[in-house]
């Protein structure tokens, strides 16, 4: 049988690339970056790392950064809440997770973006326990009905309980970690149990250009410790935040990213940290910021192409779209974004049922790009030699009557080599009308109140629950908070 | 093998698309000369409903419906002989003669069509692809038929199936077929506007008006 190739999408040579990372390592040399955190440029300074404490700068010698890289990992084993499923990140294995951290909610009968309340976030966590293409989920919702003080600390409170999968997130507040490790530490049973099997990765955003706020720091310090993944989030906008060239932003996205992961490698050799970003192409006319752009693509590609070079585990914010509501637009940024993700071997893809900017959250949309990720998730198993000979034999004594239908041939490979999406339209047009000439996104409305009724919530066991509940009313009450938002099912 | 065995296997080899066994069954009814009739009654043809609800539920495809559909037919081919010899006739709930107009040599959707109605009790004559439209009225005449099954797959040829409905006029045969229409480009609102009996946007749903327009 003849090997199957997976097929791949590559923006830039090999010579393009390595000039990309040369002028990284120059700018973390000679200009170097800003980092707001006391114990960060301790740690540099012990590291013989040339550091300006008047203005929280440090300036990253290419040794060091090199030597970052190599003890990082080029794989991380992630597992569920149950420590029995494993997912690796890295080399060109492909996992979706909803886009992160939307405050508003689309409701689908209005077509009116709202704050969302835990009831939403509730319903969120269900929806991607149970869609097969998220292998991850995220802590996608702020919570409007919880002070902002521990609305991170309480998504992942939301999360842990009502999806298996493990989850992408991160802290708003230096002091949110703790609780967040706790509970991570609680489901796991331990912190060790917790290091050696990670159930989640936390987002850390550097602010371009090459700064790395006191917050962010110190999550990668406290990720790089426990042995949770940090995940780099640069976010240059072109033109704006970033040089306005595609290259340019490169250049500075793999020189934030660099001097990221050398702080988690200073904090502990070896830590797990995954090359990653959020950035995109900043549109000159409207002041935006369009993830949907195909150059935000581009560069979401290119990335991901030189930390594969790098060798190491890679993320990127694609399969999302800038429209307001579930309309063509939402479905072919979504579409593209993820299909080029796919091909561009993104180990972990953050997107999905994400609108406006990052900003808004929609169910319906989480059903349909469930089906998006699908289609990309297909394409990039690629077109395979399933039998030898191919198909000659089946040709043998053929006739005007043939037909391949009934051939065992076909009932052995059609589920196999064919997808069967759950509510993209493939009806004949009068049975399109009987239904009740429906768009997607009524469908996907359906499918949402189908899947909720039918999937019971995954819960946790009552003595877990109970230890959650203990951390995040402690962290609450420590907040100055006395009650949290009753959840109801 | 006792009888309740055949025919609980007979049904299991239809559902399951089974050929080879579904004919073995057959010969086997024959030589325990067994009632045929009851056995298609009762062994088959629970086995193709089955297949049926498999579909209506979404789990049975094109390829297990038409593979029992075809191990069907591949049963009665065994059993009829036997059935002609006995001089009993097979319980047929109709006629049918079907093919594709004159024009259009498409016939996938046809030749399912035809499958799943023979697999559920019709006669059926299949004419083919590309037939002259006359053609269609001979034969159905000819073999006193109760259906005539006109199948088109272009925008081009679908007006054949308006002109044999005006051809059975002009003999003054209307009324003496139901007519049904189908294929890609056809859909009720053109059936009704050229006055055919029914219309079937799949092989299931005609099989479904074909059984109403016999009454059952």
């Amino acid at each position: 049988m003849i090997k199957t190739i997976r097929p791949k999408l590559e923006f830039l040579s090999k010579e393009f690339i390595q000039k990309i990372i040369e002028e990284a390592h120059e700018i973390l040399e000679k200009q170097g970056v800003f980092v707001e955190n006391e114990e960060a440029l301790k740690l540099f300074k012990e590291a013989g790392m040339r550091v300006d404490e008047q203005a929280q700068r440090v300036y990253i010698t290419q040794q060091l950064a090199e030597d970052s890289l190599s003890s990082s990992p080029s794989i991380i084993r992630l597992y569920d809440r149950t420590g029995e499923k494993e997912f690796i990140v890295g080399k060109d294995h492909v996992h979706f997770d909803p886009g992160s951290t939307a405050i508003t909610i689309l409701d689908h009968k209005t077509s009116v973006e709202r704050k969302a309340v835990s009831e939403d976030l509730v319903k969120f966590c269900r929806l991607t326990d149970c869609l097969e293409h998220f292998d991850f989920q995220s802590t996608g919702i702020v919570s409007s009905d919880v002070p902002d003080l521990i609305s991170d600390s309480y998504r992942l409170y939301i999360g842990l309980q009502f999806s298996a999968k493990p989850v992408v997130t991160g802290t708003f507040r230096v002091e949110g970690f703790k609780p967040m490790h706790d509970m991570l530490a609680a489901v796991r049973g331990g912190e060790k149990n917790l290091a050696e099997k990670p159930l989640a990765i936390f987002d850390a955003c550097p602010s371009p250009p090459l700064k790395w706020s006191n917050l962010t720091t110190q999550s990668l310090i406290d990720c790089a410790r426990a042995g949770i993944p940090s995940e780099l989030i640069s976010m240059g906008m072109t033109g704006a935040t970033s040089p306005v060239t595609i290259a340019g932003t490169l250049v500075q996205h793999v020189a934030e990213n660099l001097s990221g992961l050398v702080i988690t490698q200073l904090a502990k050799k070896g830590a797990p940290v995954i090359f990653g970003g959020s950035p995109s192409s900043f549109d000159m006319r409207k002041g935006t910021t369009p993830m949907g752009a195909i150059e935000t693509m581009m560069i979401d590609s290119a990335y991901t192409q030189i930390g594969k070079y790098l060798n190491l585990p890679t993320h990127a914010y694609m399969g999302l779209s800038d429209s307001k509501i579930n309309d063509s637009q939402a479905g072919l940024e979504t579409g593209i974004g993820a299909v080029m993700a796919a091909l561009s071997g993104v180990n972990v893809i953050s997107g999905p049922g994400m609108m406006n900017f990052e900003s808004c959250q929609s169910l319906e949309k989480l059903v349909v790009d469930n089906e998006i990720c699908s289609m990309a998730c297909r394409a990039i198993e690629g077109i395979s030699q399933r039998d030898e000979p191919i198909a000659k034999n089946l040709f043998e004594g053929f006739t005007q009557e043939t037909q391949f239908l009934t051939m065992p041939h076909t009932r052995k490979w059609y589920r196999e080599e064919h997808t069967f999406p759950a509510i993209i339209d493939r009806d004949t047009y009068d049975y399109w009308v009987s239904l009740g000439k429906k768009s997607i996104a009524d469908r996907a409305s359906e499918e949402v109140e189908r899947l909720l009724k039918e999937n019971p919530p995954s819960l946790l066991d009552d003595d877990i629950l109970q230890e959650l509940r203990k951390i995040m009313d402690s962290d609450a009450k420590a907040c100055g908070i006395s009650s949290l938002p009753e959840i109801k099912l | 093998m006792n009888k309740e065995e055949i025919l609980k296997r007979m049904g299991k080899a239809i559902v399951e698309g089974n050929k080879d066994e579904t004919e073995a069954l057959a010969n086997e009814a024959i030589k325990q000369r067994l009632d045929l009739n009851e056995v298609i009654d009762k062994g088959y043809v629970p086995g193709i409903e089955k297949v049926g609800e498999l579909w209506e539920k979404g789990e049975y495809f094109l390829p297990e419906l038409i593979t029992s559909a075809e191990c069907m037919k591949g049963a009665m081919r065994v059993l009829q002989p036997e059935l002609e010899k006995a001089q009993i006739s097979a319980k047929s709930k109709g006629k049918v003669v079907i093919g594709t107009v004159e024009g259009d040599i498409h016939d996938i959707g046809k030749n399912l069509v035809a499958s799943m109605l023979a697999a559920n009790g019709f006669q059926v004559i299949d004419l083919g692809a590309d037939v002259k439209l006359e053609k269609f009225i001979e034969k159905a005449e000819a073999e006193n038929a109760d259906f005539i099954c006109l199948s088109a797959l272009l925008t081009t040829t679908m007006l054949g199936q308006k002109k044999v409905i005006e051809m059975l006029k002009e003999k003054n045969l209307a009324g003496r077929y139901k007519v049904l229409v189908g294929g890609a480009p056809v859909n009720q609102q053109w059936a009704d506007d050229i006055g055919a009996n029914g219309y079937g946007e799949n092989a299931m749903v005609a099989v479904r008006i074909t059984k109403k327009l016999i009454g059952e």
